[in-house]
């Protein structure tokens, strides 16, 4: 370490200005305050001391969708060997399958995201952002495992620009920015984001995983079954026409997008995350409060119009990425509401509007993604009423007390 | 040949007092004909014509018309002139007037047409009212274009209905962009001409 330290101190001054580099000093500073944290203090007055910065948080919430990302690659293998007849084909094979399957998203992701901000910030002479960190692995993890890479560069590309740079960088942003993502490529490309060939791996990758598929496979995910059945109560079945339980969406072992699969996996997460205090408790919960409330609602009044409606509210939060956009989406600090009641609205509206989209819209199987970005608009407003109601409460008692 | 006041009110409008870019009115059609290249063409030919014309006519009888009610006399005369542009595409272009439905009754509305009947063809005599609506309404139709350009390109894979893409493309794996064909990318687009003509013409931005 220390060599390296060594290292960075002599070629410094080429980076600094002047030198000669200087044009790409923030690529500089972001990878020194990458490999130490900086040691230089504020020099005025702060009221607040502590070691937390982007970095770190960033850092954490990497941790937290670890679990995430090791059973998302070990299920595309899972879901890849069951649909050519090889379940038993071992761990380790189907754990090389998934990473094999899931790296070049994850390469193309960081690469087109990482590019243009480093463009974006030498261009504009800011800082490098550690914000992109968790945006580039958020990215394959929402999306289909048979996403082209070229679609997810072409998303990346613009939601960095147009939801991001265009609003002045990491912390600024209206939207979330791996949801953009998500939504450029739902609209975008409808073909290759839902239906039956976009969630399991049916392709060898490297030469791993040869086989034809067999006959009863169909690889629609359980949301997807459900919105094109007619039934009052569908029969969800895996994608060999085996019927799964809801004990099987809350481990995992169910087709769908690569990360959001396994609700244990994303509660595994939530603890690092509350423990650690990187996200808001109170929206986490609230979101969750309002996807049983609105599921309770829904599964009221079944009808075979609306066949979502026979997800009891325990199911509906199991299946599909309602908890993924609970635990990591929703709790996005900056396109969240930030007052403290603001908190409890936005989450609760969040969880009751994913719902209600996932049952009563049957264009959508999948309400989160949709039900986040909106409220991510209206979460400024949400702010705005809050605090105007704290004033009027705090005046009224200025005037009591005259 | 032209005066001062003509010229600038026929090039004007071509870009640093664009409608559409500078000004930001006429959006609306702007987001809703541009999905493909023709009915664009179509549009802009057919707002360039009323925009000329009710300018002219406006400017003719600018001052027999009463302050009070000049706006219902706007509103008379541009109707009619819709009306002429509506059935002339009727009776000579059928199919285009399907595809184009309402929103050639709704030039009526366009904002670009009330605001230079009274910002310049109410105080300027007909000539230079006429060169300014023909340069607003080409102004118009020059952003229309280009939007529709890029929309039709990469939404629907053609130009004027031909395909320009290759077909070994598509077999390679490409895919057209429907959300090109949705009005909200017609917004980006329109924001990314917006971006690439202030950054060229620098007091143009905002502090």
């Amino acid at each position: 370490m220390k060599g390296l330290r060594n290292y960075l101190n002599k070629v410094k001054p080429n980076f600094m200005p002047g030198g000669r580099y200087s044009k790409l000093q923030s690529v500089f500073e972001g990878f020194e305050s990458f490999l130490f944290s900086p040691n230089t203090t504020s020099s005025t007055g702060v009221s607040i001391h502590d070691s937390n910065d982007t970095k770190r948080t960033m850092t954490v919430v990497i941790m937290s969708l670890v679990p995430c990302l090791l059973f998302g690659i070990y299920n595309i293998g899972y879901q890849h060997y069951l649909a050519i007849g090889n379940p038993d084909a071992g761990f380790w094979n189907l754990f090389v399958y998934g990473f094999l399957a899931l790296l070049p998203s994850i390469v193309v992701s960081y690469v087109v995201g990482l590019g243009i901000e480093f463009i974006g910030a030498q261009i504009r002479h800011h800082e490098i952002q550690e914000g992109f960190l968790v945006t580039g692995i958020l990215i394959p993890l929402i999306c289909p495992i048979n996403t082209p890479v070229w679609m997810i560069a072409v998303a990346t590309a613009f939601s960095v620009i147009f939801a991001k740079e265009i609003f002045g960088g990491t912390g600024m942003n209206i939207f979330n920015v791996a949801l953009i993502t998500r939504a450029f490529l739902f609209f975008a490309y409808p073909a290759k984001m839902s239906g039956d060939a976009a969630f399991v791996a049916t392709e060898p990758v490297f030469g791993l995983g040869e086989g034809s598929v067999v006959d009863a496979f169909s690889g629609a995910t359980p949301l997807g079954q459900i919105a094109t059945s007619a039934s009052e109560n569908p029969v969800l079945t895996n994608i060999i026409g085996e019927p799964i339980s809801t004990l099987d969406a809350f481990l995992g072992l169910i087709p769908g997008s690569v990360g959001e699969t396994s609700t244990l996996c994303i509660l595994i997460g939530a603890a690092i995350l509350l423990f650690t205090g990187t996200a808001s408790w109170k929206i986490m919960l609230s979101v969750f409060v309002g996807g049983l409330f609105m599921g309770f609602i829904a599964h009221l009044f079944p009808s075979a119009t609306y066949p979502a409606s026979s997800l009891t509210p325990i199911e509906h939060i199991c299946y599909g990425g309602f908890a993924f956009a609970a635990v990591f989406m929703a709790t996005d600090p900056v396109t969240g509401a930030r007052t403290e009641i603001g908190k409890y609205i936005y989450g609760f509206l969040i969880g009751v509007l994913a719902i209600l989209i996932r049952v009563y819209n049957s264009g959508y199987p999948e309400g989160a993604m949709l039900a986040v970005l909106f409220m991510n608009a209206f979460a400024p407003l949400i702010d705005y009423f809050v605090v105007q109601a704290n004033i009027r409460r705090r005046l009224k008692r200025a005037k009591m007390n005259d | 040949m032209l005066s001062k006041i003509s010229k600038e009110a026929l090039l004007g409008p071509l870009s640093r007092n664009n409608p559409v870019i500078v000004q930001v009115l006429g959006i609306c059609s702007c987001l809703a004909v541009t999905a493909k290249l023709e009915p664009a063409i179509v549009m802009g030919i057919s707002v360039t014509a009323i925009t000329a014309f009710s300018n002219l006519i406006i400017s003719l009888i600018r001052n027999t018309i009463p302050n009070n009610i000049r706006i219902i006399v706007q509103l008379v005369v541009v109707a009619a002139l819709v009306i002429i542009v509506d059935q002339v595409l009727k009776a000579y272009n059928y199919e285009m007037s399907k595809a184009l439905s309402v929103f050639i009754g709704l030039i009526i509305t366009n904002c670009i047409l009330m605001g230079r009947l009274e910002a310049f063809a109410l105080s300027n005599k007909p000539w230079p009212s006429f060169l300014d609506g023909i340069g607003n309404g080409i102004g118009y139709a020059i952003i229309l274009v280009v939007v529709a350009f890029f929309r039709e390109l990469l939404g629907s894979g053609t130009l004027f209905g031909i395909q320009v893409i290759p077909q070994a493309f598509y077999e390679m794996g490409y895919s057209n962009n429907g959300l090109m064909i949705l009005p909200p990318m017609a917004l980006v687009t329109v924001g990314c001409i917006i971006w690439w003509h202030r950054s060229r013409n620098k007091d143009l931005q905002e502090q």
